[in-house]
């Protein structure tokens, strides 16, 4: 075999890195032909665009998922941490009285607040108090649902005044208002993440933590950052739930760790770190939407559900494995 | 080649001892480098030489002896101030990014910025490339296309890229810690030249290689290490394999080919 005198390009482009790149767009495809076919209303504007906002309060919560998870590490109190949010945010409302917008804005930021106040908690336990990010945000799931329940006596908070719920039902021209704030907020993340210094060192820290660190970068503080940033986001989602709802449940989003993780790597992010794009995270929500609607539509059992997003997860996770293997990728 | 005629040596160490608890790591180990001088740094397992290299980069503190840089006394009580001061080192593990091109890896934690502050820094990532190129260019090797992971290279390009990354600061003296250990032998040929190619630029190097073999091909002097102590100091021109392991094994005994 001759060696090449230079180190001159060699990119491999294989199907199998191909098919990661975008074998996402053609499961999208593929589900939105199949449900194009299953109803004929699917393909209606009004359809689609609905779908994408009952995605939206998934969609936001994951793209602080994925840059958890771009850092190999892992976020299983999203889910509690919303609820949490969504409750503080509707105990402020109820407090002001009226939809004066002050008191709608700074029940908002009350809600981001608590949000970020636990990420940050989850991510200094993860990286000072040493203990691995599953364990710590399982307890957080924990903590955090128990706060909620404590907070709202385990009873709905309702009567949150016709401003709030515009955040969820509102429009801006024909655009339902959280699809804005998911196209803004993504489109924010990929320039974050692809453009910036600190986007890049998210990806190169959970490739190689301890060259990122010898390099002089402060890798503690960044994963700090990012559990924080994650938890402000699964803040919003809480927000936007409870503006959806019109009210705040105390078991709102049981079980969305799930869901918010099985769009994060149906969109391609690797588990193990270092490797992923936030955009495909929405194309992974919405496919799990669709999933969704189509079994609904199919008259399926709810229990069939769970099991095929479970399903959905250790399935995209199996072909990840399996494409990088044949690549001879060296990952773990 | 090996001399610049100031007469000043760029690095001099004196009486260095190093203790680990009841071990002594380095037993009075004293050593002088010149600039564009290539000085190879052998010895058997726990002779001392990844201690004496820390030692230089700052990663340990000696707990005697001196050193000097460009004549003047220096401490180096972090991997930081040594780096100031001009000392780069290359780790066998090489601590490279594999999901990050060459010139991400090369500009890692210096990264050029087009604008922005704070949190939202936007990387200057054409200027990075050019650089690279630049760079990779002063050793006479080519930049990797843009966006091609340093993991779907090669060792020898991986260590390229690990070298060139020390080299980005202009430093005086490069420690390449077994550089061709993890390579095939015709990459390792290739990354040899390196060293000869920073002394014809002035750059002082270490290297520290089991490969003895290679150390008489690229070196101008050989330091041997046993049991902490600097047993001999070799000009390359004026030795032979032979006479090397000798040394390495102690009481003059030679046992060449386990060693070549």
């Amino acid at each position: 075999m001759p060696e090449p005198s230079t180190l001159s390009a060699r990119p491999r482009r294989d199907w199998g890195q191909i098919a990661l790149a975008y074998g996402i767009y053609l499961v999208l495809l593929l589900f939105v032909a199949a449900m194009a076919l299953l109803s004929p209303n699917f393909l209606r504007v009004t359809n689609l665009l609905n779908i994408v906002t009952q995605a939206s309060t998934v969609a936001v919560i994951a793209v602080g998922t994925t840059m958890v998870i771009l850092l190999a590490e892992i976020d299983l109190s999203v889910g509690s941490v919303a609820a949490l949010a969504g409750a503080v945010t509707a105990g402020v409302l109820k407090a002001g009285g009226g939809a004066d917008p002050v008191w709608l804005l700074l029940a908002v930021l009350a809600g981001l607040a608590i949000g970020t106040a636990l990420g940050a908690l989850n991510g200094a336990l993860t990286v000072w108090g040493g203990i691995p990010s599953f364990i710590v945000t399982l307890g957080m799931l924990s903590v955090g649902r128990g706060l909620t329940l404590l907070y709202t006596g385990g009873r709905p908070i309702f009567g949150l005044g016709g401003g709030f719920s515009a955040m969820a039902y509102g429009r801006v021209g024909p655009v339902p208002v959280p699809i804005i704030i998911l196209v803004v907020l993504y489109t924010l993340a990929a320039l974050f993440l692809h453009t910036t210094q600190l986007g890049r060192y998210i990806y190169a820290a959970g490739t190689n933590r301890r060259a990122v660190a010898l390099a002089g970068v402060n890798v503690d503080r960044l994963k700090v950052g990012v559990f924080a940033l994650a938890g402000t986001l699964a803040g919003l989602g809480g927000v936007l739930l409870t503006a959806r709802l019109d009210s705040a449940q105390p078991t709102a989003a049981t079980g969305w760790e799930l869901d918010v993780i099985a769009a994060v790597v149906l969109g391609g992010t690797s588990l193990y770190g270092g490797r992923g794009a936030v955009m495909k995270t929405l194309v992974g929500a919405i496919i799990l939407q669709l999933i969704s609607n189509g079994l609904n539509l199919l008259n399926v059992q709810a229990y069939w559900q769970q099991i095929t997003k479970g399903g959905v997860i250790l399935l995209a996770l199996l072909l990840e494995r399996s494409i990088r293997r044949v690549r001879g990728g060296d990952e773990m | 080649m090996t001399d610049t005629g100031t007469g000043t040596p760029l690095l001099e160490l004196q009486g260095i001892v190093k203790r680990f608890g009841g071990v002594l790591a380095l037993d009075d180990v004293s050593l002088s480098l010149d600039r564009g001088q290539v000085l190879g740094l052998v010895g058997d397992n726990g002779a001392g030489k990844s201690t004496l290299i820390k030692v230089v980069a700052g990663a340990y503190q000696p707990d005697a002896g001196t050193l000097r840089m460009d004549g003047a006394g220096v401490r180096f009580p972090a991997p930081r101030s040594a780096k100031e001061a001009g000392i780069e080192t290359v780790y066998q593990d090489l601590a490279l990014v594999d999901t990050l091109d060459a010139a991400g890896n090369i500009f890692l934690g210096r990264e050029l910025v087009r604008f922005g502050g704070g949190p939202v820094k936007v990387l200057n990532k054409r200027r990075m490339q050019e650089s690279a190129r630049e760079l990779l260019g002063r050793l006479a090797l080519e930049l990797p296309s843009s966006g091609t992971e340093v993991g779907m290279l090669s060792g020898g390009q991986r260590q390229s890229v690990a070298i060139s990354r020390a080299l980005y600061t202009r430093p005086k003296l490069v420690i390449l810690d077994e550089p061709t250990s993890a390579l095939a032998v015709t990459e390792a040929r290739k990354v040899l030249e390196l060293p000869r190619t920073l002394a014809a630029q002035g750059v002082a190097v270490i290297i520290i290689s089991h490969t003895l073999q290679d150390v008489l091909d690229v070196t101008d002097r050989i330091a041997v290490l046993r049991k902490g102590r600097k047993v001999a100091d070799l000009r390359t021109a004026e030795t032979t394999l032979e006479e090397l392991v000798a040394h390495i094994v102690g009481g003059g005994r030679t046992r060449g080919a386990g060693y070549a």
